[in-house]
């Protein structure tokens, strides 16, 4: 079988499996890495939402075959040390919110806002309503307002430091 | 009733003696275990069928009583190094059972919330009825054991350290779960738990703090498994490491409930990468493998043939002559005026995030489940009983769940794990596939919904409501409880999903006579409890005809409501959310505001709406989605008797609120020639960002009855029935199908064969 090297959370990682599993499954079956959640398989609910070097990439998607040996995964559980920290402010904020409830999509909500946050600053702008408006992960517990609030939140603290 | 009422049967475990003192047990063993019985005192008494009884008994009232002659010791263990550990009989599916109940423990104890360690119990067959999370009865029925179980620990911990320290029990204080003498000596409970361990069970009778004393409960507090879940730690089942559990899917009908008829292609499918086993099953034809992915390979791969389903060629059309045929008569018309409606609420989807899903590993002499159970027990004698093993040889144990929505109340996955790992010898990680989850998952019932209201002048004379709907499958357990509880209860011989109805609805306004009845037909369906149950659907056909009377009459939507409400609590909401939202205020034309509200679990909410149905907000452009109306903002009160924590109450209201929102305007399930058209979260329109509402504002009334009501799904029916009215006044037609858009199909429908979509490979693409 052949062998696919990837770094992941700051790790050189080498799985043995066939060019065609997707990365969700090299990360939850393979590799026990179990931050990203199933809860489609087609890339619509974004549950499994990580970063693929430092942006936002569903692993459900994603043929392991297509990672070069340098591509840099980062799932939930690598975040906080993407800011050397114990818990990235996305992660605070979400804490300060109380945001989950079940917690089975937060992970990925979370990837995505903080890829969401990074993409709005690259671009010089402050998030807006219609940014949040286009986050498409879904909540099945509805946890939609106090996930605005941590965004909101999480980026006026990142500008602060900036 | 209060529990000292001597007319009240003693009641184990809480039984009155004096006033807040209720007995507790001191048990036997090596570090301190206190308990109490589980059940209190019963308010239900028989009676006469009255056309108020929930008034006399609630649903919630039955499962309390159900509880009372089997009930059995729920304990709170003091561990040496300090920390409360408590073993919940009941499932946390999000609802924030496990802090609500940390709390409880930390007030009673006066021990940090940090060191109370909430766990969920396995199965515990000894407490039948009594370990089934539904009908938002948990911190209803919990509420005083608990704190019982604590105040016990507590009293003989502050007992240890007299003796310790050679000074009186009241010189001392209990704080921050350290105990102070008058000089300043003191000693942590964890160092005390070994010394206040029981030699034998005792008895011991306890008083409980007083409420003005509460310095925890009362307070907002986050979530006690908060950091679990942000940092990717909180395990669900399918993040269980259980040694040769391998992943395994099954290939499923094309059409409801079909049956395996011949697999082509086994061999050739056990071939495949990855692939160990290919059985047949019940449900259809399990493959395991190393990887989901190569499960969901070779169940797209597997050529079976498949026999009729249980709802073979029928559709949303058969389906509702079916319901029309099996409607009660709403009798003659009175000779007095009269307002009338006939409403439609199509099949509904309770899939949660987390799909359904178990891990089993079953032996030749035992098995040992883990899933998120909501009736742990109901499933350990439903697969004891397929795997032909005593109840005893089955261990369930209950893992946190990622959402229910009432979908947790059934074991449809554990089974399915059970006998997958029987035939395959092997221990399996069982998951259904989101499209599985969506065609063959249990669904809301379809249902209509017929209304009457007759008056004269400014008199209501009668109000009539007949609900038909696609028959509720409450085989979880429920169903059983009643059927122990049907000779107690004042509703007759009447069956179980009428006696449900008829314990759930209750009517708020003074309307003169009134009657409300449901039938149910075709059980071909796999349906179940969906959030609030009946209530939504049938909240919403009555708020939206009150509506219609207030408009025939020339009143005011909000007026109307508030001068013929029954009850304090309710009127007070009402006006709250009247007051704050600034009801009555101008808007443009295509906006409106809408007023509802929905009493139960001894609760009571309001809802105050504000939806905008402008051409350029309803055709705003959402990429693979629906836009529609947009409710724009939402004010919401809420009254549960006491808030044990308001926090997490707030949270079941914000959840309740998005589910109301996507119940009137995008949610539903279409039904075409046997199957269901909807395969994942692009097909389901459940609420998204996009149909949020920009202002959400949760007010939670003051303490009102100094105990707990239920609240994980109280806010359902009220927002379902707010958005409605608002929608109605905003188009100025009132909507009589829901969801409103049901009848355009807004994506284009997946494959049945094979039953599940292939994942995408093109991620790399979309990097952002």
């Amino acid at each position: 079988m052949p062998e696919h090297t990837f770094r992941l959370n700051g790790e050189q990682v080498t799985v043995d499996i066939a060019d065609d599993v997707r990365l969700l499954w090299v990360l939850r079956d393979v590799l026990g890495v179990t931050g990203p959640k199933y809860g489609c398989g087609i890339n619509v609910c974004k549950a499994c939402t990580s970063h693929l070097n430092g942006r936002a990439v569903n692993p459900c998607a994603v043929p392991v075959g297509d990672l070069r040996p340098t591509d840099e995964v980062t799932t939930i559980e690598g975040l906080p040390a993407t800011v050397g920290a114990d818990l990235h402010p996305m992660q605070q904020a979400w804490l300060d919110q109380d945001v989950a409830q079940c917690g089975y999509c937060q992970p990925g909500q979370i990837m995505a806002a903080v890829a969401l946050v990074r993409r709005v600053a690259e671009e010089g702008r402050e998030v807006t309503e219609e940014d949040l408006d286009g986050i498409r992960n879904i909540c099945r517990c509805g946890t939609y307002p106090r996930i605005r609030e941590a965004i909101k939140a999480a980026a006026e603290a990142t500008r602060g430091q900036g | 009733m209060s529990s000292s009422d001597p007319s009240t049967p003693p009641g184990p475990g809480a039984r009155g003696v004096g006033r807040r003192r209720f007995l507790g047990y001191v048990l036997a063993a090596p570090t301190l275990v206190a308990a109490a019985e589980l059940g209190r005192a019963p308010g239900a008494e028989a009676g006469i069928p009255s056309p108020e009884i929930t008034e006399l008994t609630d649903l919630n009232d039955v499962m309390t009583a159900a509880a009372l002659p089997t009930s059995k010791l729920i304990t709170v263990e003091v561990d040496e190094d300090g920390t409360v550990s408590f073993a919940l009989p009941r499932a946390e599916v999000g609802q924030g059972i496990t802090t609500s109940t940390a709390m409880l423990i930390a007030e009673e104890m006066d021990v940090p919330l940090d060191r109370v360690r909430v766990t969920l119990a396995d199965a515990r067959p000894e407490l039948m009825f009594n370990q089934l999370t539904g009908a938002s009865n948990t911190t209803i029925s919990t509420y005083t054991p608990v704190r019982v179980a604590a105040a016990v620990a507590r009293g003989r911990l502050l007992e240890a350290a007299a003796t310790q320290l050679g000074t009186a029990v009241t010189d001392l204080t209990l704080k921050a779960g350290v105990i102070t003498d008058a000089v300043g000596r003191s000693i942590g409970i964890g160092a005390l738990s070994a010394k206040a361990a029981g030699i034998r069970t005792e008895q011991v009778s306890v008083e409980l703090k007083r409420r003005e004393e509460f310095s925890v409960i009362g307070k907002p507090h986050n979530r006690v498994d908060a950091l679990a879940a942000v940092t990717g730690r909180k395990k669900f089942a399918m993040d269980l490491d259980v040694p040769g559990a391998e992943p395994t899917m099954v290939c499923r009908p094309p059409t409801i409930n079909g049956k395996v008829g011949a697999v082509a292609n086994p061999d050739e499918v056990r071939a495949m990468p990855g692939v160990s086993d290919v059985v047949v099953i019940s449900t259809g034809v399990a493959v395991r493998a190393k990887t989901f992915g190569q499960c969901i390979d070779a169940v797209r791969a597997l050529r079976v043939s498949w026999k009729p389903g249980t709802a073979e060629g029928k559709s949303d059309e058969t389906v509702l002559r079916e319901l029309r045929a099996a409607e009660p008569p709403l009798g003659l018309p009175s000779p007095a005026r009269s307002v009338e409606g006939e409403f439609t609420f199509h099949f509904r989807s309770n899939s949660a995030l987390e799909p359904n899903c178990a891990i089993a590993d079953v032996r030749s002499d035992r098995a040992e489940i883990w899933a998120a159970l909501k009736s742990p027990i109901v499933a350990q004698q439903a697969i004891a009983a397929r795997l032909k093993l005593p109840v005893g040889a089955v261990t369930v144990h209950v893992t946190e769940g990622g959402g229910s929505f009432g979908r947790k109340l059934f074991f449809d996955a554990a089974l399915e794990a059970a006998e997958a790992s029987r035939k395959t010898g092997k221990p399996v990680k069982l998951m259904w596939h989101r499209a599985d989850d969506s065609r063959q998952g249990r669904t809301h019932p379809m249902a209509t919904s017929r209304v009457r209201i007759s008056y004269s002048g400014d008199t209501v004379l009668s109000y009539k409501q007949r609900h038909t709907s696609v028959s509720t499958d409450l085989g979880h357990g429920l169903g059983e409880m009643f059927t122990a509880m049907a000779a107690k209860l004042p509703v007759g011989d009447i069956g179980f999903s009428e006696t449900f109805f008829q314990l759930t609805q209750s009517m708020p306004y003074d309307f003169g006579a009134n009657s409300r009845l449901l039938n149910e037909t075709d059980k071909g369906f796999n349906t179940g409890s969906m959030r609030n149950v009946y209530s939504p659907d049938v909240t919403c056909a009555r708020e939206l005809m009150v509506d219609r009377l207030a408009a025939k009459t020339g009143k005011d939507p909000y007026a109307f409501r508030r001068d013929f409400l029954r009850d304090d609590r309710a009127r007070a909401a009402l006006e709250t959310v009247a007051e704050t939202g600034n009801w009555g205020r101008s808007m443009p034309p295509g906006t409106a505001q809408g007023i509802a509200l929905h009493s139960e679990y001894h609760a009571t909410s309001a809802v105050l709406v504000e939806i905008d149905c402008r051409p350029e907000t309803v055709n705003r452009p959402v990429r693979n989605g629906v836009a529609g109306p947009r409710v724009t903002k939402v004010v919401f009160a809420v009254d549960v008797g006491l808030a044990v924590n308001p926090r997490g109450l707030e949270a079941q209201m914000m959840g309740c609120v998005m589910d109301g929102i996507a119940l009137t305007l995008t949610s539903s399930l279409h039904l075409r020639d046997g199957h269901f058209l909807e395969a994942s979260w692009d097909n389901y329109f459940y609420t998204r960002q996009w149909n949020t509402p920009p202002e959400l504002d949760i007010i939670i009334m003051p303490t009102s009855t100094g105990k707990p009501g239920g609240a994980g799904e109280l806010g359902v029916a009220a927002s379902m029935a707010a958005v409605a009215c608002a929608y109605g006044r905003a188009t100025g037609t009132m909507p009589t199908t829901f969801p409103i858009n049901h009848s355009t199909l807004s994506f284009e429908p997946k494959p049945t064969v094979p039953p599940i979509p292939q994942s995408p490979t093109d991620g790399l693409d979309h990097v952002r």
